[in-house]
């Protein structure tokens, strides 16, 4: 594909193409939402390291979750999804079906990690730890609580035949930590007019906070609502109460100043149960892949991956989620199409119109004189 | 027929003209509203007076607690307002260009002065959506092609110019220039430049009343982004309309022929595109947020005013009176039908069934026909 194709759409590098000469490789996100614990702790090590001021610190009322969303001042944010019997069995419906349904299993691991522990896993039980992290909870409750597995009861198997164990949980809490996506192709990028945000050679997306002109066309461009301009709302974290960069749009920088020094993120450094990891964009989309099979072997067919796949509507992202339900349910788009996809078609839609605009001015001066 | 005392308490159930959805998106939709109109929902369930609470709460969301998914873009009416005045401008532009090459005086001066004083004027609300001037100087210091907000400031800058310039010639002509000396040389060689200026803003305008939709439907808000097809056409129109309107008002009618014409080609032209856009809006269940509201109340007047207008421009002829009238009409037609289609979008884009259900959809499309390797959520 040339240069000009692969820019709007379609998988490719994002650091070549935005002129970098021998980037690094890129960089990326995994954030596995099965072991995040809502600690919350990777909100407030981002708002720390990035000194991001105080945002509507309130009660939402509705969960543990008091963020809300990712804004101008929090570039992490942990949802909590509170779900009953019934929900999780539809998850789990959701998730076996896209498994018939053939999505794309691009990479799938040639050997199938076994679960480990032996016993076929199933409803009533916990999720294995992520390999070589520690004992295995399991083994340890069934050594508290006489830990014979029950009988299976809905005659229910993995995604490769084996019956579970256990009935559904009665009630389970997803929390999930979200974060800018870094996709691929990036609205909000490309319909910046200043070029206050640009690609890292990390094949990050950046904002330069004293060259954007506040228009906020960023915002409307993000199909994840992850970008925001900062409003003078907003409470500073500084002694001298100096709010900085009001009226100009943020979000998360995958802490480009600490890679350019080759440490980790904030968040990911932070996080005690490593459900964010970070790493090349390449390692990360495997361990996703591992991990997900790891979950279908272990009965939990609701795992899917979000943002795996470069041949979707951004093509792909650069932080990669392990979700155990639908998108929508975590406040994520289920089919995100990056605006500018659609820009050829656009304008020259917009052509034919002004040619049109053209022509019935010459029609109305084409007349006899009046 | 309350069954036990505490129904008395109960609110009469709102029979509301909205077709009802199926049981949970109806429930988790109406949950997402209450939230969003006042942080009442079937967590404080006393149904607040709008509607029956439900005896259980539903526990599947459609998303998440109702909350938005996408933000909607942070523009006040300084922004349609500029869509307004850039549209008057650029079919100012045109009528002027053709006047000048028909030898109508009047019309040429009025919809020059009118198309530089808009031009001008949008610039100015640009400026104030922006904050500071320095920032609309900051978006000329590049040229990006996939920005249709960049593209488009070169647009505006570019047809100012030449629209400066044919104004420049327009005042140079009105004012008493002596017969030598260095003023008649400048004012011989804006003569010489009269009709270079007057060609290029007309080659200037049809961009800039085309590009505006391009900067709406390049967003994600969900009505902007699903009626790129059609606002293109609406745009254009409207900008027909709102300058030939405004020459209605201004021009006498013995030189207003060609504006006349113009306003019922743009009246007819957004009456036909408005009704393919709202179809197929319709078609993706995205048509409410035009209909409801603010923005329902302001298209439902512009498209009044247009009927008006647009009869009003035919049957009244060579009427002053009701010609200034139908002008009059037409343009606040423009003008609303600009405020409309941006509140509507900005509604769209804050609750989030206008998000998931049209993408839910097309989701649902693609893997009933059997295409799967498009999708985000991939499985191994």
């Amino acid at each position: 594909m040339g240069y000009l194709a692969r820019q709007l759409a379609g998988p490719t590098d994002p650091a070549p193409d935005a002129g970098w000469q021998h980037p690094p490789a890129r960089k990326g996100f995994f954030t596995d939402t099965s072991i995040c614990i809502g600690c919350k702790a990777c909100e407030v090590a981002c708002k720390e390291w990035n000194a991001l001021p105080m945002d509507g610190l309130g009660l939402s009322a509705n969960s543990y979750d008091n963020t809300g969303d990712l804004g101008a001042s929090t570039w992490r944010h942990v949802a909590f999804v509170e779900q009953t019997q019934e929900r999780i069995a539809a998850a789990r419906e959701s998730g076996r079906r896209l498994v018939d349904l053939g999505m794309p299993g691009v990479g799938a691991p040639a050997h199938p990690p076994s679960p480990s522990g032996g016993a076929p896993a199933g409803y009533g039980t916990l999720p294995a730890p992520v390999e070589g992290h520690g004992p295995d909870l399991r083994d340890l409750l069934a050594g508290v609580g006489g830990g014979a597995p029950q009988p299976p009861t809905e005659g229910a198997t993995t995604v490769d035949g084996t019956p579970m164990v256990g009935p559904l949980p009665e009630f389970r809490w997803l929390m999930a930590s979200d974060v800018c996506k870094h996709c691929t192709h990036a609205g909000c990028l490309d319909v910046c007019p200043t070029g206050a945000l640009f690609r890292s050679e990390h094949g990050t997306v950046v904002v330069q906070a004293d060259v954007c002109n506040g228009c906020g066309y960023c915002v409307g461009a993000c199909p994840f609502g992850v970008i925001e301009r900062r409003s003078d709302s907003a409470v500073s974290v500084r002694d001298d109460g100096h709010v900085p960069s009001v009226g100009v749009a943020q979000k998360c920088t995958l802490c480009y100043d600490r890679l350019t020094d080759d440490q980790t993120p904030a968040c990911a450094q932070t996080c005690p149960t490593t459900s964010i990891r970070f790493g090349t964009h390449e390692e990360m989309v495997a361990a996703a892949r591992t991990r997900v099979a790891q979950l279908h072997d272990q009965g939990f067919t609701e795992a899917r991956l979000y943002g795996a796949n470069e041949d979707d509507g951004v093509g792909g992202t650069g932080s990669v989620f392990l979700l155990l339900d639908e998108p929508e349910v975590y406040g994520l788009p289920p089919d995100p199409i990056v605006p500018t996809a659609r820009l050829a078609e656009m304008f020259r839609t917009a052509g034919y119109a002004g040619l049109g605009l053209l022509g019935a001015a010459a029609l109305a001066f084409a007349g006899r004189r009046s | 027929m309350t069954t036990s005392a505490f129904d008395s308490y109960r609110p009469p159930e709102d029979e509301g003209r909205r077709r009802r959805r199926s049981g949970v998106r109806a429930s988790a939709g109406a949950a997402a509203r209450d939230l969003a109109r006042g942080g009442r929902s079937w967590l404080n369930r006393d149904g607040g007076g709008r509607r029956e609470a439900p005896a259980v709460p539903d526990a599947e969301f459609s998303a998440y607690y109702g909350r938005p998914i996408i933000k909607p873009v942070p523009w006040k009416h300084e922004i349609p307002a500029y869509l307004f005045l850039g549209g008057v401008a650029a079919g100012s532009g045109l009528l002027a260009t053709g006047a000048a090459l028909t030898g109508r005086d009047v019309l040429r001066r009025n919809s020059r002065y009118t198309a530089m004083a808009t031009v001008a004027l949008s610039g100015a609300t640009l400026v104030a959506d922006l904050g500071r001037p320095e920032r609309f100087l900051n978006m000329l210091r590049t040229v990006k092609l996939t920005s249709p907000m960049s593209v488009g400031t070169w647009i505006l800058s570019g047809y100012a110019a030449f629209a400066g310039v044919a104004t420049a010639c327009e005042v140079a002509r009105a004012l008493p220039l002596p017969d030598r000396g260095v003023v008649a040389l400048a004012g011989q060689a804006l003569e010489l430049v009269d009709l270079p200026a007057a060609v290029g803003q007309a080659l200037f305008a049809p961009p800039l009343a085309a590009y505006t939709a391009v900067l709406l439907s390049d967003t994600v808000t969900p009505v902007w982004f699903e009626s790129r097809g059609q606002l293109p056409f609406v745009f254009v129109a409207s900008a027909a309309m709102a300058a030939s309107g405004v020459q209605l008002v201004l021009t006498p009618t013995v030189q207003a022929g060609p504006a006349r014409r113009l306003a019922l080609l743009g009246a007819a032209t957004d009456l036909v595109a408005m009704h393919r856009l709202e179809r197929h809006l319709e078609d993706l269940e995205l048509l409410e947020p035009l209909e409801e509201g603010e923005a329902g109340r302001k298209l439902r007047l512009a498209k009044a005013l247009t009927v008006a207008g647009g009869l009003g421009t035919l049957l009244t002829g060579r009427s002053r009176l009701l010609s200034v009238a139908s002008g009059a009409a037409l343009a606040a037609a423009s003008a609303l039908t600009r405020f409309g289609m941006v509140e509507g979008g900005i509604e769209s884009a804050k609750d989030p069934r206008f998000t998931v259900g049209p993408q839910r959809r097309r989701l649902e499309e693609r893997r009933a026909a059997g295409t799967v390797h498009d999708s985000i959520v991939t499985v191994r």
